[in-house]
């Protein structure tokens, strides 16, 4: 199948052409620059659809770019990618929508699309890449394409959480590089390979190994934002409300923390990461970071705040479903992956709503809003409960196969008390916003509200997204068993690994 | 095509010439002469490529009577970078002088330069690189003094003598060679020199003499004044050429001629110095005020790296990986050519639309002039080293072969480098995304900011993704010195 060995490459394109061309659009030309979005974002997701049909039946897709000896790009389409490609592709669409309608007025539209599409590229090409060197390269890219996404708005508090999130990523580039090539030099070029390729050499000195893991998972803890390494998170809350929705949900933290998948999965391969000793020391940080992000947003008033907060917490959930031996609690942390992306997106879009047609900022201003704005209102309220764990939604999956796991590898007596200890933190972080919204009465006035118009609380392009992203949160827990769904990839990708 | 090598230096003479006669046509004259020279070069390439390396003897005479030619991979990839760089540069400059007088002075001693290092570049003697060497450096300050201001006439002046005192001192390393063994070809040298005190003494001199030219730290004092006080296309060849054919000299010498004499730890030495240029020249980029200012002081870094690579070569064992280090050399060579050149013609650019390139007073500029910044963008990626330039290439490799050597400690100067990179870029790009007045077109000047475009493609792109026939050209290179 040529076509679909092109495919990778084809995705990655349809958002790169539109997003180049989106650059030269003229400020004022709304209709073209749509137009450019919304083609790219569509054909992308028509490819996609594809690449799902293609990788469920095993049809292998590979390209291959020599660049120099040893060194190769390589663009790979497997389950695991096809996860992390379908969430950002999805969540593309709806948040370039949200995007258009939230940036109507300001100022800078073509540059802002221009690095959203460059942004998306980066990530679906760090999802698709088939080597540590192509993942190294798709990693930098996506540090380079957040930056002006960050500083879009040009105060200099955007500058100054700009300028705070490239020092945090580029370091941790530069480390992940320093283990990356030392693995090279002593392993040669790394294939992304099911059961990992390092189990395969056994003449390699096994406290090197330790020490190049422990390079990496720094450089790619600092974009998952790992505890301590965590800073720059909410200091980029300064970012427009679509680009904070795509950075926690799609973009940047997800990209550390599929990076750190393919790391203990299919570089080092699960079971000898485990037999070199280093998935206690993975585990330990993550669980510790659980905790932590969910003490810190207990006490932020800042709505956006919180949430990022609650992102660290959130995202290291995956990591620790990786650092458990054992089918299940990988399933738990894959199946997160898509999990927390749609929950945590939907959070951020009725964050957006808010501020933007009441212009609340903060928990104590959310008094009432449930009535004036119940759509909304009642999105974040289906993502909150989710992050608690309350089934049916799509957060209750995630947290079941991570304790199951946990049993199963006999750690149950360290992980069952993290995450009840998180969940209650998490119901008490958020279940406070829920009765604000629903339960207080409003207050006389709202801080900068917007004159209503239309028959919706506001702009159609606003409140559908965060609608849909609740909604399909609802389904991924409901119908969790049913074809193509994100549990049951994440099945599938688990029986790949051992 | 056989004559191409000749073409190659005779084209821009004759340019030279004519354009001192016909001053009003000068402008056109240059543009075609260099591109014929550019065609020409290329050919010279593509020979080399397919069939090795060759030797013209001009009028049919032996090596020590008459003068030889000799292109080989190394030389034949920077004849190309270089020529690809100045005709960029000739384009630009045929918009950017707009008072007649200083264009009548230009163009001969532009097309002179030009001259001078494409025929230093394909010299196959000691005798012959001394000669360009010191035409180069003559022409390089005439050009530096061009603007008229007593800045750059002070830097000019500290520039020439500077630059005198280098080639005197390279000279008397070559009368020593000449002393010693009878003859300055290079390929009759080559099988000649034996590791005594002579030779020593000799490529010590001359390596003295080309690292004030290459301004090695702490040699490079000289640098950042006579760089940033040139005309913009001028500072473009100082920075991405000039510097670097004492550096393409150096390696020449020691790869082809004196590899017995030089020991590892005097590599090491250098590496050394390399590695305190890397961090000096970096941190006083990121404390300069003015744009240009600091693209020289990010120069002077920049052929930090360089040096670093030497004590690599040296102790890695023959072949492959040694092989490798040298063509990262090469690579980061080559894509800092690119990369620097590409940025001084925007700073050219901003300059003159701003009346000064202060650089904590270019709010605004990112709207005014869009297809600039991201120039300087582009060429800041490169010279940080970040993907998709051709300087991430070589330092990946540069950090592997410290791992291969067991030189791990360059590993923290490539880090440290690269960090402070970053911050001198995004400091120029923070300013220039500030707010600020007007919006322009995204095109503005197309005549000046299209080369530069080109220019940081090459770096970017082209060296980051198509640079695999590279490897092949210098492993093959590697295999005809080893013969």
């Amino acid at each position: 199948m040529d076509f679909f060995d092109n495919l990778p490459l084809l995705i990655l394109l349809s958002s790169l052409l539109p997003g180049l061309a989106i650059f030269l659009v003229r400020e004022e030309n709304h209709v073209l620059r749509t137009s450019l979005n919304m083609f790219g974002a569509l054909t992308k997701l028509a490819l996609v659809g594809l690449m799902i049909w293609g990788v469920y039946h095993e049809w292998v897709s590979d390209m291959r770019w020599q660049i120099a000896p040893g060194l190769e790009l390589v663009l790979h389409a497997d389950a695991l990618s096809v996860v992390f490609v379908t969430l950002s592709t999805v969540l593309w669409l709806v948040t370039t929508i949200y995007a258009i309608g939230y940036l109507e007025h300001s100022p800078h539209r073509s540059r802002f699309f221009g690095f959203f599409s460059l942004c998306v590229t980066a990530t679906v090409g760090l999802a698709l890449a088939g080597n540590l060197f192509t993942f190294v390269i798709f990693y930098e890219l996506l540090t380079l394409a957040t930056y002006p996404l960050v500083a879009h708005k040009g105060t200099p508090e955007a500058v100054r959480g700009a300028r705070t999130y490239l020092t945090y990523t580029l370091g941790g580039g530069v480390l992940l590089l320093i283990g990356v090539v030392w693995l090279h030099t002593i392993a040669g070029p790394i294939d992304f390979q099911e059961r990992g390729v390092l189990s395969g050499l056994t003449h390699l000195d096994p406290w090197t190994l330790r020490w190049i893991f422990l390079f990496m998972i720094i450089g790619l803890g600092v974009k998952a934002a790992l505890f301590p390494l965590h800073g720059w998170l909410p200091k980029a809350m300064v970012a427009p409300a679509p680009v904070s929705a795509l950075l926690h949900a799609v973009a940047v933290v997800k990209a550390g923390a599929f990076g750190i998948i393919r790391v203990v999965y299919d570089v080092f391969g699960v079971e000898y990461a485990a037999a070199l000793g280093l998935l206690p020391f993975l585990g330990a940080i993550a669980a510790f970071t659980i905790i932590y992000g969910s003490v810190r947003a207990l006490s932020q008033d800042h709505l956006k705040r919180r949430l990022a907060y609650s992102t660290i917490s959130q995202v290291s959930y995956i990591a620790l479903g990786t650092a458990i031996l054992g089918p299940l609690a990988t399933i738990g942390g894959v199946v997160h992956l898509v999990h927390q992306g749609v929950m945590k997106i939907t959070l951020f879009f009725a964050a957006g709503n808010y501020a933007e047609t009441l212009g609340i900022h903060h928990v104590s201003e959310m008094d009432g809003v449930g009535k004036r704005m119940p759509a909304t209102t009642l999105a974040f309220s289906v993502a909150a409960l989710g992050m608690i764990g309350i089934p049916p939604i799509a957060g209750f999956i995630s947290k079941w196969y991570l304790g199951l796991g946990a049993f199963q590898a006999g750690a149950g007596f360290w992980v069952i008390p993290v995450l009840v200890a998180s969940s209650l933190l998490n119901a008490a972080y958020f279940l406070p916003i829920l009765y604000r919204a629903w339960f207080k009465p409003a207050v006389v006035k709202w801080p900068a509200e917007k004159p209503q118009s239309g028959r919706w609380e506001m702009p159609g392009a606003l409140m559908w997204p965060p609608v849909i992203t609740a909604i399909l949160a609802l389904l991924f827990g409901l119908l969790a068993g049913a074809p193509f769904s994100p549990l049951e990839w994440a099945t599938l990708i688990a029986g790949r690994e051992y | 095509m056989s004559n191409a090598i000749i073409w190659v230096i005779m084209i821009p003479l004759l340019g030279s010439l004519i354009s001192i006669i016909w001053s009003r046509y000068a402008s056109l004259i240059a543009i075609i002469s260099n591109l014929v020279a550019l065609v020409a070069s290329t050919a010279v390439l593509m020979r080399v490529y397919q069939s090795g390396p060759f030797l013209h003897e001009l009028g049919g005479w032996h090596a020590g009577l008459g003068i030889s030619l000799r292109a080989d991979a190394l030389s034949s990839i920077l004849l190309v970078m270089s020529m690809t760089v100045i005709s960029a540069a000739t384009f630009y400059a045929s918009a950017y002088f707009t008072d007649a007088a200083k264009r009548a002075r230009f163009w001969p001693l532009w097309l002179m330069l030009t001259v001078a290092l494409n025929a230093l570049l394909l010299s196959g003697d000691l005798f012959n690189l001394y000669v360009t060497l010191e035409l180069l450096g003559l022409s390089a300050v005439a050009l530096t003094a061009l603007s008229d201001n007593r800045a750059a006439l002070q830097a000019a002046i500290r520039y020439l003598s500077i630059g005198l005192l280098g080639s005197l001192v390279f000279l008397a390393g070559v009368a020593l060679v000449y002393a010693g063994y009878g003859t300055l070809d290079l390929a009759t040298l080559a099988s000649l020199v034996q590791a005594n005190p002579l030779s020593q003494v000799a490529f010590g001199l001359m390596t003295a003499g080309l690292l004030i030219k290459s301004a090695l730290f702490p040699l490079h004092f000289w640098l950042p004044s006579a760089h940033a006080s040139a005309p913009a296309p001028v500072s473009a060849a100082l920075s991405a050429l000039v510097v670097k054919v004492a550096v393409y000299i150096l390696l020449r010498l020691w790869v082809d001629v004196f590899d017995l004499v030089l020991t590892l730890s005097s590599t090491m030495l250098l590496g050394i110095l390399g590695a305190i240029a890397v961090i000096w020249g970096s941190w006083q980029a990121l404390q300069a005020q003015r744009l240009k200012l600091m693209a020289a002081y990010s120069t002077v870094a920049q052929i930090g790296y360089l040096f670093i690579f030497l004590p690599l070569i040296a102790a890695l064992p023959e072949g492959a990986l040694q092989d490798a280090a040298f063509t990262a050399l090469l690579l980061m060579a080559l894509t800092h050519g690119f990369a620097k050149s590409a940025f001084f013609l925007s700073a050219g650019v901003i300059q003159q639309y701003c009346g000064h390139d202060r650089i904590a007073e270019l709010g605004g500029t990112a709207r005014a002039l869009p297809l600039t910044i991201f120039v300087i963008s582009l060429s800041g990626v490169a010279l940080i080293g970040l993907p998709p330039s051709g300087s991430f290439l070589g330092k990946w490799y540069l950090i592997s072969s410290s791992f291969q050597a067991g030189q791990w400690w360059w590993i923290p100067v490539v880090l440290v480098g690269s960090v402070l990179a970053t911050a001198y870029v995004f400091r120029i790009l923070g300013h220039a995304f500030g707010p600020g007045e007007s919006i322009g077109r995204v095109l503005n000047r197309g005549r000046e900011e299209i080369p530069a475009l080109i220019l940081a493609l090459f770096a970017t792109l082209i060296l980051g993704f198509g640079s695999a026939e590279l490897w092949d050209l210098v492993a093959q290179h590697a295999e005809a010195a080893g013969n």
